[in-house]
This record gives structure tokens, sequence and C-alpha cells, in this order.
């Protein structure tokens, strides 16, 4: 096992892989810091690579054309970010900003692809990890779009 | 064994004419943001007045109506008693323009509360939204003056946007004390938040609580509370360990009129807190 192997099976994301498996995944990972306020990537830039972060906090953000932007979630460490390097046209849909240092573990996209096409087994678990995490944050998207604390609580008056 | 809620502890008001308003003093009327205003109440008579964590007062707006609020502090020294509203009609729009040295009229306090002193030795979760953390905050203040006798405690709070986040100031002291993990989510924000962004039901996977021996508190909007339940039964919480507070049209506090009825409960009567598992068919019934 290489030295970022381990790391890699405590996180949450590839909990439960055979070693063996790891050591294949292992082979597209580096480990990468960010200073507090970097855009670590730029909507519509080319998604040559997702995250797993493992400390830190960063912000998914719609970038404003007069600057700052919106940020709409936010994510810790111990989870992951980027799936634009999964389909095409492999662009990044937001901003990545590092809102607290981060350390994370940068994953090469077109490197994933090729071990994921070679070993059809990979790539089935790893689409269903990622699935569960698109969906649980597509709900968390659609319930942050009810606008849960407006002005729609009839029992005051 | 979890413990049930108190079911109507206090009746010290309720026993002599629960229907006639007492006078008490507006002390301060202080804004927290846009549209939500803490009133500082003190009695005409004087007196202390005894509370639990949980149970709410009918305010009264002389000329205007009366609203169900919940007890959001106290000062027990001078007697001092705090509401947090948030103005959303003809009545909390009334109270918000009190000044002080108004009088405002006050029965209570009524309702079932936290059952927090009957949860030691377990990790507490609180999870509040918007306006929700109000009714939480007597609790969350009893569990920090008796930190030594919980667990682990753990503070999630959602809110819209930052400007919208309640008590700001003493939510970062309670961020500060050993053994209590605070986290605030808004639902938007610009970059220079520091804190998450996302509903707060998102916090409940990772927080820092041992689910076989923890109790939830949760107050804020019903469908919130519906996916911070699922949430929690996701790490493994039982529907024993946890608690809720209702908001329905409350009118008399005493369980006469019907107006708050939510299956068999009246909830100004039998709520506003229940065990959820005691709660559970009626909370899930569709146009109740």
């Amino acid at each position: 096992m290489s030295t970022l192997a381990p790391i890699i099976k405590q996180h949450s994301f590839f909990s439960g892989l055979d070693d063996e498996t790891i050591d294949v995944v292992t082979g597209c990972a580096k480990n990468v810091r960010f200073e507090e306020g970097t855009v670590m990537a730029r909507q519509g830039d080319p998604a040559n690579e997702f995250f797993l972060i493992r400390e830190g906090r960063i912000a998914v953000s719609f970038p404003a054309p007069q600057g700052g932007g919106l940020t709409i979630q936010t994510i810790d460490a111990d989870d992951i970010v980027g799936w634009s390097w999964l389909m095409p046209p492999y662009e990044w849909q937001f901003d990545i900003i590092a809102v607290q240092p981060v350390r994370a573990l940068a994953f090469d996209g077109k490197c994933m692809r090729a071990k994921c096409e070679q070993d059809t087994e990979l790539g089935y678990e790893l689409m269903k990890r990622l699935s569960r995490i698109m969906v649980s944050r597509l709900q968390a998207t659609r319930l942050q779009l009810l606008d849960l604390y407006g002005n729609n609580r009839p029992a005051q008056t | 064994m979890m413990p049930e809620v108190h079911q109507n502890p206090l009746t010290n008001r309720e026993s002599e004419a629960p229907m006639l308003p007492e006078a008490w003093r507006v002390v301060a009327n202080d804004w927290e943001n846009h549209d939500t205003f803490t009133l500082q109440l003190e009695r005409d008579s004087g007196g202390p007045f005894a509370f639990l964590p949980g149970q709410f007062n009918m305010l009264y707006g002389f000329g205007r109506g009366e609203s169900a609020i919940s007890i959001s502090g106290a000062d027990e020294e001078s007697g001092t008693l705090y509401h947090t509203i948030r103005r959303v009609g003809t009545v909390t729009r009334a109270l918000s323009e009190l000044n002080p040295g108004d009088t405002v009229g006050l029965r209570g306090p009524f309702g079932s509360a936290w059952p927090v002193e009957r949860l030691f030795g377990r990790d507490l979760v609180f999870i509040a939204g918007g306006i929700g953390l109000a009714p939480l905050r007597p609790a969350i203040r009893y569990a920090l003056a008796h930190r030594e006798r919980y667990g682990n405690i753990v503070i999630l709070i959602g809110a819209r946007s930052p400007e919208d986040v309640v008590f700001p100031a003493e939510i970062d002291q309670w961020s500060g004390t050993e053994g209590v993990e605070t986290r605030v989510s808004v639902d938007r924000a610009t970059p220079d938040w520091k804190r998450n962004v996302g509903v707060v039901t998102n916090l409940i996977a990772k927080a820092d609580f041992d689910p076989s021996n923890s109790a939830a508190m949760i107050c804020g909007p019903e469908i919130m509370m519906r996916y911070a339940i699922l949430e929690l039964n996701k790490r493994g919480m039982d529907d024993a360990g946890i608690f809720l507070t209702m908001e329905r049209n409350m009118k008399c506090a005493v369980g006469f009129c019907g107006h708050c009825q939510l299956g068999p409960e009246f909830i100004c009567r039998d709520g506003p807190v229940f065990r959820y598992d005691h709660f559970k068919h009626w909370f899930s019934q569709r146009e109740l």
C-alpha cells in the first residue's frame, strides 16, 4: 500500500472497500492543501478532479457577476466534493472555495474514469456511492428551496 | 427507560383564574433581527414566576388580542421574563410596537415542558429551526448550567440567512463551552459566512452523540422536524428519545376551546412538548 492508502480507506466514501481496490484508486490520488479563501475550482473550468475533504470546510458557490457570489452549500471533513469529472462536458458547475484551511485528497478524474472503465465492478461500486451522495444532496436542496423558515407559520397571530 | 415530558407541571395560574391576564410591564423591547424581537417583562405586582423550559405564556396586546408565546428566558433574581417573538400578524405586530413602561397582559405558564432534568447521564441533541431556538433556549441554558451531569451536548441551529439567526452572541458563548458542539447552518449566505450552509438536518449525520444513550429536543417548522427525526432514526436513535414541540392556533391555553386540537390532543394543554413515540401517529396524519 502507498502512504495515502490508509487515509483513503478511513474516509467514509471509500470505507469497506478491500485493500486491492483501495490500491487501485490510490494511484489516482494526491494530497492537497488550500489556504482559507482559495478558489479550489471555478465554474466552467475543466473538472479534472474531485476532492475527499480530510479537514476544513469548503463552500459550493454560485459566482455573481458583481463579485461575492452566493453559497448554496458547505461541505465538511469526511465528505466529498465534485462529480463533474464523471459526466461530459467535464466542467465545474459551481465555484468551490475553501472557507477554512482545507486538507484534502484530490483524485484525478481522467485516471478514475479509466480505472472504472477497466474494472466495471469498481465503476459500479463507486457509482452507487456517488449516487447516494447525489440523491441526499438533491433532497437537501429541495428542502432548502422550501424556504422553511420563511413567513409561513400560521400558528402565531 | 426514557422519561415522559412534564405534563402541566405548574398549575399556579391555571388553578386560580386561567383566563384572566395579569398586568406585566415592558422593561425593554429589543430587536433580534429584521422581524424578530425580544420583550423583557416584569410583573407589576412583583414576586417570582415559576416556569419550566418549553412552557409558554399567552401575551395580550390590549385591544389587539392574545398570542401564545414561548418563554425564551428568565432572570430568576429580578423576576424578569423574556419572550422572543416573530412579527407575523396583528397581535405580534402590536407587541412589537410596545415601549418600555407599557403594559401587556400575561396568562401562564401553560403546557408541558422539556424533560431536561430527567435526562441526566445522556447525550443531548438540540435541533432548532428559525425562531424555534426561542422555546429551546431555556432547556439549553439549563443543560449548560448543569453541564457535568450530561454527556455530550450538541446544538444544531438552522436559519434562513446569517441575518436571521437569533441570539448570535449567546450561540458564540455556547460554541466556546467544552464538550458542547454548536453548529449553525443557514439556507443561503455569501462566501464570507464561515459556518455551515444547507439544511440543518444535514448536520445530524456527523454530530458527536451516542444514539443509544441520547435524547433529542427539536423545535422548528414541522417539515424540518420530520426530516430531523428521519436523520436521527438513521443514526439509530429510538422514537422514544425524541421530543418535539408543536404549534397550532392556541386560543384559551387550557384545553377548553378546541382551536388547537390535533387528534385526541389539545396542543395547549397536552403539549406543546410531546415525546415523539406517543405523538407519532398524529404527527404523520395529513390535513390535520
